[in-house]
């Protein structure tokens, strides 16, 4: 039928790399030298005016780096990595550290509104809203590159005894609390990826929640890849105190390049006695063009310790970019009575090859943890959910509810679950759920005959399958992912 | 002229030609219906009219109001007032039924240039139709066909149709599963909608439902085409016979 090839041609010519960030921001830097050496890890050092402790700590993890072999048992693949050929530091040249706003290169601050991220504080304060967006406020931390350029609503955040700034800011101005923090939850020797990140991140989130207190906005950081070549490892570390509460999340986007960028982020959350913290990631690196060339590497460590009694972490993610994703964000849970959540949508199309899941390790008694994971492939992607679920000798009625649904859309893409559970004590009662299923032609020709296009009914069915997550998301950024995931899978049927 | 008017209509799936010189004429504010052995081609001749992928035209025409339907997209020939009730309505996990309506209905307006209904609007609506229909709240809230009985899938259909209002209704073997009662509901449902501006192709296997929709013509296809085309006498004469006379009548 003429009508249907047509429809076949159209949308095959949408390509799938519609990706709306794709612009690049001409802006003065200032390198590192390119490759990793021990003169890298020192440059990165002094160029953050860090005391001699956090140098230390930054060179035994390159030694130990030194040492180790890149994991290969995830199911991606891809062109061995130089890790020579990258460079390591990048830094907008106006800007020595994040300063207020008015100091801020006005092209950057051009970046962030084209990218739709408030840093004008005054606007939101105002209430000024966009058609049919309303803000509520948010405090945001904006990395670009390997540095932070500005933390918004600093000042009102410190009357109510929270602190929230970059990293470099903290190892220099609340030495005490990174030393006692930083790497106790992801350990140096962790793996590759988190011990390179060890060695030379260059900046990320710093938050501090004092006892007692619920943090009185959300907080999130940006992360935006600008400079070519130029991998970007940050590290952040959220530390929630006795009975403290705080809502985080992360949102990042990367310019689109033929090449392969690195990024290898360390993220490291602390829940003492009764704390509770929610971490939320809209993830929307450049994944790459339609041919596969070019995207973000994004490998990831995220680990949460829920080490207080009743204690509990949260993770919800929405990760929609990057060429390859892998990433498990997890929950140690040390606390009696704690608790852990993964709420996890993965979208991949084209290219894109996803491995991504939690590891939940009951260790206190009384635990309990939840994982929903929605899985979408489209494309020629290939889609894993990796997961761990173990209870410890001592992990007495340990709890775990896991639901993991995998959707398909066409015939060239793959889904994949891969589950591993580990109970060494008896009283644990673990439940695992899987379906896999594909949008039918039929379920899109019964839409379609609704009056619904073919986009459309795409649209309608991916948010009924992802609907159970998508509630965990702050409101504010639940309307923006459920756009993201309209536009991630444009161009997947025909 | 007609509504909907085709002619010498040939359309195969994969290799298989199942439609073979089709023609037909259903005018504004008449019900005909289509009645026919087992594989005759009945289903296609739904799937076609609202172009369904994979069934492919090879020869003739079809027009709505005059204008060529073969050449649209599936969705803008609901816009256009094309009107399918599935055999099988398909079950959408996850979407709310009343997400599905109103997404459909605000579509279709926008496609044929008017407003969308504002949400007071659409509920009103909606829960009027609902209630004619023995419809209730909490089925407009479950998940679109999912765990609905067939009598449920089917009333919905009903609704479906009733809300975006097309001026042709083919209907695929609604009967098909249904109680007496549920029958009955169904059946009220589209005596309902019948009026002078719109024509209704329903399609069965069975006399029974014409009891109820009582069809101003009825058509007998065998073999991919009308063999046989007279009044509601026809359906009966058909239940008393059977389909015997038909199957190899092309």
């Amino acid at each position: 039928m003429p009508a249907v090839q047509e429809t076949v041609e159209r949308v095959k010519s949408i390509d799938v790399d519609q990706y709306k960030y794709g612009f690049e921001t001409k802006i003065e830097v200032e390198k590192a030298p390119k490759g990793l050496d021990e003169s890298t890890v020192r440059f990165i050092s002094a160029k953050k005016n860090e005391p001699e402790w956090m140098l230390e700590w930054r060179l035994e993890a390159f030694r130990r780096w030194k040492t180790m072999q890149e994991p290969e048992w995830a199911r991606v693949h891809y062109q061995k990595i130089d890790y020579q050929d990258l460079y390591y530091y990048a830094a907008p040249k106006k800007q020595a550290g994040p300063k207020s706003l008015d100091e801020l290169d006005p092209e950057i601050l051009e970046t962030y509104k084209k990218l739709g991220i408030p840093l004008q504080e005054q606007e939101i304060l105002a209430g000024v809203a966009e058609e049919n967006r309303v803000y509520s406020k948010v405090a945001v931390d904006a990395v670009f590159d390997s540095v932070s350029v500005v933390t918004t609503f600093k000042e009102e955040l410190k009357k109510a005894g929270v602190l929230f700034m970059s990293i470099s800011e903290a190892i220099r101005e609340h030495p005490d609390l990174v030393k006692k923090y930083l790497g106790s939850v992801v350990p140096v020797t962790d793996n590759f990826f988190a011990t390179l990140n060890s060695a030379v991140f260059s900046d990320g989130s710093f938050v501090y929640v004092p006892k007692g207190v619920r943090c009185p906005m959300e907080l999130s950081t940006y992360f935006r890849i600008n400079e070519k070549q130029t991998g970007q490892f940050e590290r952040t570390l959220i530390i929630a105190d006795e009975g403290a509460y705080v809502s985080y999340l992360e949102g990042c986007t990367a310019p689109s390049r033929d090449e392969n960028q690195l990024h290898a982020a360390v993220v490291e959350l602390v829940a003492l006695d009764n704390a509770e913290i929610k971490y939320s990631t809209v993830q929307n690196w450049y994944p790459g063009d339609s041919e596969g060339k070019g995207g973000v590497y994004n490998f990831v460590t995220k680990r949460g310790d829920c080490r207080g009694n009743g204690s509990k972490i949260s993770w919800t993610q929405v990760e929609t970019g990057s060429a390859i994703t892998w990433k498990y964000p997890s929950c140690i849970l040390r606390g009696d009575n704690s608790q852990g959540e993964f709420y996890s949508i993965a979208i991949s199309n084209g290219h894109q090859q996803v491995d991504s899941g939690t590891k939940m390790i009951h260790l206190g008694k009384n635990t309990s943890s939840r994982i929903i994971s929605k899985g979408i492939a489209a494309g020629i992607s290939q889609n894993t959910y990796r997961g761990q679920v173990s209870a410890h000798r001592k992990a007495s009625n340990a709890r775990n509810f896991t639901n993991c649904d995998s959707l398909l859309i066409g015939d060239k893409c793959g889904a994949h679950t891969t589950p591993y559970i580990e109970a060494k004590n008896s009283s644990a009662v673990f439940e695992h759920e899987a379906t896999t299923s594909k949008i039918s032609d039929d379920m899109l020709f019964y839409c379609r005959q609704r009056g619904l296009s073919a986009e459309e009914a795409v649209a309608l069915v991916v948010n009924g399958f992802v609907k159970d997550v998508l509630q965990h998301l702050p409101m504010e950024f639940a309307v923006e992912a459920q756009k993201l995931i309209a536009i991630s899978l444009e161009g997947s049927v025909g | 002229m007609a509504l909907l008017e085709v002619k010498d209509l040939h359309a195969r799936v994969e290799e298989k030609e199942i439609l073979r010189g089709l023609d037909l004429k259903v005018n504004a504010g008449e019900v005909h219906a289509i009645m026919g052995p087992n594989g005759s081609g009945k289903s296609t001749l739904s799937y076609v009219l609202a172009g369904k992928d994979d069934y492919e035209v090879t020869g003739g025409s079809a027009t709505l109001d005059g204008e060529d339907l073969l050449v649209l997209e599936p969705d803008e020939r609901a816009a256009k007032g094309l009107f399918l009730a599935f055999q099988y309505p398909i079950e959408i996990p996850g979407v709310a039924s009343m997400t599905f309506l109103r997404t459909a209905v605000n579509s279709v307006r926008k496609k044929r240039g008017e407003e969308e209904l504002s949400t007071p609007d659409f509920l009103r609506l909606v829960r009027e139709r609902a209630k004619e229909l023995n419809i209730k709240d909490d089925m407009l809230k479950r998940p679109v066909n999912v765990g609905f009985s067939g009598g449920e899938k089917k009333r919905n259909e009903i609704l479906q149709m009733a809300l975006l209002e097309p001026k042709m209704c083919v209907l695929d073997e609604t009967d098909s599963g249904l109680d007496i009662d549920a029958l009955k509901i169904v059946a009220d449902g589209v005596n309902r909608l019948r009026a002078k501006n719109r024509g209704f192709l329903v399609i069965t296997h069975y006399q029974r439902l014409l009891d109820h929709i009582v069809p101003d013509v009825v058509h007998v296809m065998a073999r991919g085409k009308i063999v046989r085309t007279g009044g509601p006498e026809l359906a009966h004469e058909l239940e008393a016979k059977g389909y015997a006379g038909y199957e190899n009548a092309a």
